[in-house]
């Protein structure tokens, strides 16, 4: 381990940029997972499955349209929505029967739903290994600070922002949203007021959902789409809205930058260790403040 | 009186089946009583499960890693030290119930999610630990064909080392929850405010509820290294945490018994159901969702007696709605 050994302000500055683009996605993954348990009060385990299903179906789309420019932005316009059919039918036909009872039943649930929806997918894509190509403008790196950076990363750079920016209009400045954040609040006096309170949790669940899916058909060009990687980025994105604070977008996104960026450095600093860092943060962060770095909503 | 004939009879079926269980290896085959003892393991962890869950009422999210730590730590020193074999054994639960103790209080500060949400945080923390220290764990290989002591080295003597500790082990937390320990825990379960209000010290019952449980999910992980003489980071990992739930919830959480009845389905069905088919977990998905709409209380929660007499019972079948 060689420690300060040729570790220069560029290098910094690439991990950190790197561990940004990365917090872009956590953050669109974990938004979503926030999301539903702001407003549902669930933290939903098949959540990963969704992301992975994401990818996966990214990838089908990708491949099935010759993997040219209009493939890649198709599957990027088509597989959440897909992810969030997947997602409205499993919320209609089951879930929705059961918000009267206790949230262990949730919980578990969802991991039904995990389990399912992972041997599913295998049942469809089979264990292989698989990876898409970006569009050909976002291929190739740019050059910051004379060293090497992936164009598709600036491109996730961009597209972070965005979904924030939307997910925070629509949450404060549209009607829908408004309600769906009094249902976090005060479900009750939600329905005493006339809205069908139903009706509301299934679009919050499947806004959700849609994001596990953006996330994943964002993620796919980055990384070999497999099985498993549900496990990976279920965890991740519990962690991420634990220690930003329960059912808080911002706190999401504050928590992202925290594991992003501490994992990008651990693999700077120490390669083999590299994936206990954000958990050590997270342990640090909970020691401080037990509740989360952002105001909870409940 | 009643309550008094009811446990007589479930004594007399324990002490019958446990019998049974001292002389089957005699008559099945060896196979079978590898499943056996897996069942073992797998139940004494079920059970301390559901200490906290059931009767306690504490979303222990990530119990597995404690059954981890006390599978690693035995397997450890049984591998690499010259130590003798007993220290191994007995390091296993305390490491595992030092682990909770420490975990425990990080997480008793917090509520219910919260607390649940915590536990699956520190626990993926020892799990990615015990990933990728590979000069110490193995990483993810684990550690394989660890060294038994003598009298426990044949599959026939390992199984009867962990019936007889699980017997042992369920004697102790039988007593435990029907001490006034036990009946306090659940007490704070069904109203912890006014437990609070009657000057329990809630907190305090809770981390102590943690720490026994969390003893012997360290003690099931020693069991499960006799029986499969190797370790790996599964064992850690959050997905076998939710399946000891399962079993929980499948057995019936607010029955003594229940855990070790779904441990044996479980582990029998993944074994049986395994050799036919790869996709698994499909089934248990499945089956789990038939138990959260069907049958919430477990089978043994779910009381036949009750449901399939007369009319006359009708106001105690509606208290469970």
């Amino acid at each position: 381990m060689e420690v300060g050994q040729g570790i220069t302000l560029a290098v910094l500055s690439i991990h950190f940029l790197v561990g940004l683009s990365r917090a872009m996605i956590l953050f669109i993954v974990s938004s979503g997972l926030s999301f539903v348990l702001g407003v549902l009060r669930v933290p939903n385990v098949a959540h990963g499955s969704l992301y992975m299903i994401g990818a996966f179906v990214a990838h089908s789309i990708c491949t099935a349209l010759g993997g040219g420019s209009t493939g890649f932005w198709l599957a990027l316009f088509f597989s959440p929505l897909v992810v969030a059919g997947i997602s409205l039918i499993a919320e209609r036909s089951l879930f929705c029967h059961l918000y009267e009872r206790e949230h262990l039943m949730l919980l578990l649930f969802t991991f039904a739903l995990m389990l399912i929806l992972g041997d599913l997918t295998k049942m469809i894509w089979g264990a292989d290994y698989r990876s898409i190509m970006a569009p050909p403008f976002l291929q190739g790196s740019v050059s910051i600070f004379n060293s090497p950076f992936p164009k598709y990363n600036l491109f996730l750079l961009v597209i972070g922002p965005i979904v924030a920016i939307g997910l925070w209009l629509f949450s404060n400045k549209t009607k829908v949203g408004k309600i769906a954040r009094a249902a976090a609040v005060d479900r009750e006096m939600v329905g005493a007021i006339g809205i069908n309170v139903s009706w509301v949790f299934a679009f919050a669940f499947i806004l959700g959902c849609f994001l596990a899916g953006l996330g994943g058909a964002l993620v796919s060009p980055t990384i070999s789409v497999t099985l498993g990687m549900d496990h990976d980025i279920i965890i991740e994105a519990f962690l991420i809205v634990t220690i930003g604070g329960l059912g808080n977008m911002w706190g999401a996104m504050v928590g992202s930058l925290i594991f992003g960026i501490t994992q990008s450095f651990g693999v700077l600093f120490w390669p083999q260790f590299a994936i206990v860092f954000p958990y050590a943060a997270v342990v640090v962060v909970l020691t401080l403040k037990p509740t989360g770095m952002l105001k909870s909503v409940w | 009186m009643f309550g008094d004939m009811v446990r007589r009879k479930s004594l007399g079926t324990g002490v019958a089946l446990f019998i049974v269980l001292l002389i089957a290896p005699l008559i099945i085959p060896k196979f079978y009583i590898y499943i056996l003892a897996v069942i073992f393991a797998t139940a004494l962890l079920a059970m301390s499960l559901n200490l906290v869950v059931g009767h306690g009422g504490l979303f222990q999210f990530h119990h597995a890693a404690f059954y981890g730590v006390g599978a690693y730590t035995a397997g450890l020193i049984l591998a690499k030290t010259s130590w003798p074999w007993w220290i191994g054994f007995m390091a296993g639960p305390i490491i595992a119930a030092l682990t909770g103790l420490v975990i425990g209080m990080f997480c008793v500060r917090l509520n219910r999610l919260y607390f649940g949400m915590l536990q699956i945080s520190l626990g993926s923390l020892i799990w990615a630990i015990a990933f990728r220290w590979y000069d110490l764990t193995g990483g993810d290989d684990g550690i394989h064909g660890i060294p038994m002591p003598e009298f426990i080295s044949s599959l026939k003597s390992s199984y009867y080392f962990v019936l007889i500790i699980l017997g042992v082990c369920l004697i102790l937390m039988y007593l435990i929850i029907k001490s006034p320990f036990g009946t306090t825990l659940q007490a704070i379960r069904d109203n912890p405010e006014r437990c609070a209000a009657v000057g329990i010290n809630v907190r305090r019952h809770q981390l102590m509820g943690i720490v026994v449980a969390t003893f012997f999910a360290g003690l099931a992980g020693v069991l499960f290294v006799t029986v499969e003489g190797s370790v790996f980071p599964d064992l850690l990992f959050w997905v076998l945490s939710l399946e000891i739930f399962i079993m929980c919830l499948l057995g019936g959480w607010f029955t003594f018994g229940g855990p070790i009845l779904g441990a044996a389905i479980i582990v029998s069905l993944r074994t049986f159901v395994g050799t036919y088919t790869e996709y698994w977990t499909l089934i248990l998905g499945i089956i789990l969702i038939l138990l959260i709409f069907f049958l919430p209380e477990g089978i043994m929660g779910y009381n036949f007696v009750e449901k399939f007499s007369f009319r006359s019972k009708r106001t105690s079948a509606s208290r469970v709605e």
